[in-house]
């Protein structure tokens, strides 16, 4: 049976992660409530307005059952809001996170959307080697903790982090056609 | 003015982020808290709502530099601004003070009777409305990042909205069905770049997202917006026209995420325990009244 990922629907484009998805032979579904989550084996957290996200998952009652699935070991990765709902400390202003990786996070740390770009990654590790990052309004990490590794970093900055099965890009690979890291991240399935 | 080297998919790319969101007109630092606190996904700031512009009369230009300054200091999310229909000017003075987003829109008194902004020209996307697909395309071949409907600003009345989109939605439709030999001639119909209306034909959208704007005054029109085919929507007068702007700020937030759940949709409804902002009859309008025949 094909496996299903889960990508957080609430607001921002999740239709693009919900293609990139598709393309690589899984199937997509829009989560919005918590029984959403059910029979689902990897989850994706799109870009967006953390903010409106972080409303409308408690709204929701969606943070526990979203705590709950990261810890459960089945793949999660978080793009640009989706890392910095997965963080622990988010700055720039102060809000909550859902506390499932243990980075802080600035916001909007680029500055405002004239300061967007896109680029090839400088330094990554194998097998994200130039990859390429749309950054748009970017956060950036600005703590690491010890259970976490760095796979790529830009001008200096860790912009890709993994800690298990829980994954954050600072970036966008959703509004890339590079395939190479969604397809990492859901390594484990079989489509 | 040169070319801008900014790439499309930079400025289509914060569209992208706002999708299944909701854009509010704000006029000052408390209406901007007030949306963010909401759930808004970004703020467009401007001078007065279009159901004041419309009643005050008057010249409608870009907001005070002061008060776009405050709006962006207060809230985090992105912050847009409206220019004049033509007015360069004021658009270079947006994108210099680092507005995310420039709405050239026909709510403002146009600038120029003829010519439209030159878009290419500048490094902050723009979002231009429109009324059907030749119209969309035209704003698009400018160099526009995002295309909302017109409807009818400051109206409280959704029909002109669901008319613009049905329209564009439709229009769409009937290219992806014509011949290749046919487009040209589709083209100069619908007074549209041809490279645009082959583009159109083959993908069956449009090449940059497609919001709801002009009439949004209810959680339910939100959802009928969404339902239609927009991608997001923009409230102008319909929350701070509205008897309690924070709970029908929320309301409008949630039906728009949960559209296609009404039961959802209903939830919000019910949240929402005074009136609507007033809304206009179109039949009671008088044509030169009309905002949504500014633009060319």
């Amino acid at each position: 049976m094909t496996a299903t990922v889960g990508v957080l629907a609430l607001q921002g484009d999740h239709e693009a992660h919900a293609r990139s998805v598709r393309a690589l032979g899984f199937a997509a579904r829009a989560v919005k409530a918590p029984e959403h989550l059910e029979g689902v084996s990897a989850l994706l957290l799109p870009g967006g307005e953390s903010s409106t996200m972080l409303k409308l998952i408690e709204a929701e009652g969606l943070r526990e059952p979203l705590r709950a699935f990261c810890a459960s070991g089945q793949p999660v990765l978080g793009t640009c809001a989706g890392a910095i709902l997965l963080a622990r400390d988010v700055s720039s202003p102060a809000q909550a996170s859902l506390d499932a990786l243990d980075i802080d996070v600035e916001r909007n740390a680029y500055g405002r959307q004239l300061e967007s770009f896109v680029t090839r990654i400088d330094d990554g590790e194998p097998g994200f080697e130039d990859l390429e990052a749309v950054f748009i309004r970017a956060p950036a990490i600005r703590r690491v903790g010890e259970s976490v590794s760095v796979l790529a970093r830009h001008d200096g900055q860790p912009v890709l982090v993994r800690a298990g099965n829980v994954w954050a890009a600072t970036f966008h690979p959703e509004l890339s056609s590079d395939p190479r890291l969604v397809r990492s991240v859901l390594a484990p399935l079989t489509p | 003015m040169s070319e801008s080297t900014t790439p499309l998919r930079l400025k289509t790319g914060l569209a992208e982020m706002l999708k299944g969101g909701v854009i509010m007109d704000v006029t000052n630092v408390e209406q901007a808290r007030i949306a963010e606190d909401a759930g808004a996904c970004a703020v467009m700031a401007l001078e007065r709502v279009p159901s004041d512009i419309r009643k005050d009369g008057g010249v409608a230009r870009m907001a005070r530099i002061d008060i776009i300054e405050a709006i962006m200091g207060e809230v985090s999310i992105p912050v847009m601004a409206k220019a004049r229909i033509g007015h360069f000017a004021e658009a270079q003075v947006l994108q210099t003070l680092g507005v995310d987003y420039i709405d050239e829109s026909e709510v403002l008194t146009p600038a120029d009777d003829k010519n439209h902004i030159d878009k290419h020209a500048f490094d902050v996307p723009f979002v231009c409305g429109c009324r059907n697909l030749g119209e969309a395309l035209r704003r698009i071949g400018e160099g526009a990042a995002m295309i909302r409907t017109k409807g009818e600003a400051g109206s409280g009345n959704i029909v002109e909205a669901v008319r613009h989109m049905r329209q564009v939605m439709s229009d769409i439709k009937s290219l992806t069905i014509l011949g290749e030999e046919e487009l040209m001639t589709r083209a100069k119909d619908l007074g549209a770049p041809y490279e645009l209306v082959r583009l159109v034909a083959r993908e069956g959208t449009l090449p940059v997202p497609n919001f709801a704007a002009g009439g949004v005054a209810t959680p339910a029109d939100a959802s009928l917006m969404m339902s239609l085919g927009a991608q997001a929507v923009f409230v102008g007068s319909g929350i701070f026209k509205s008897q309690d702007p924070p709970t029908f700020a929320s309301a409008i937030v949630k039906a728009t995420t949960h559209w296609d759940d009404p039961a959802r949709v209903l939830e919000a409804c019910k949240t929402v325990a005074s009136a609507a902002m007033e809304g206009l009859d179109m039949d009671k309008l008088d044509p030169s009244d009309m905002l949504q025949t500014r633009g060319w």
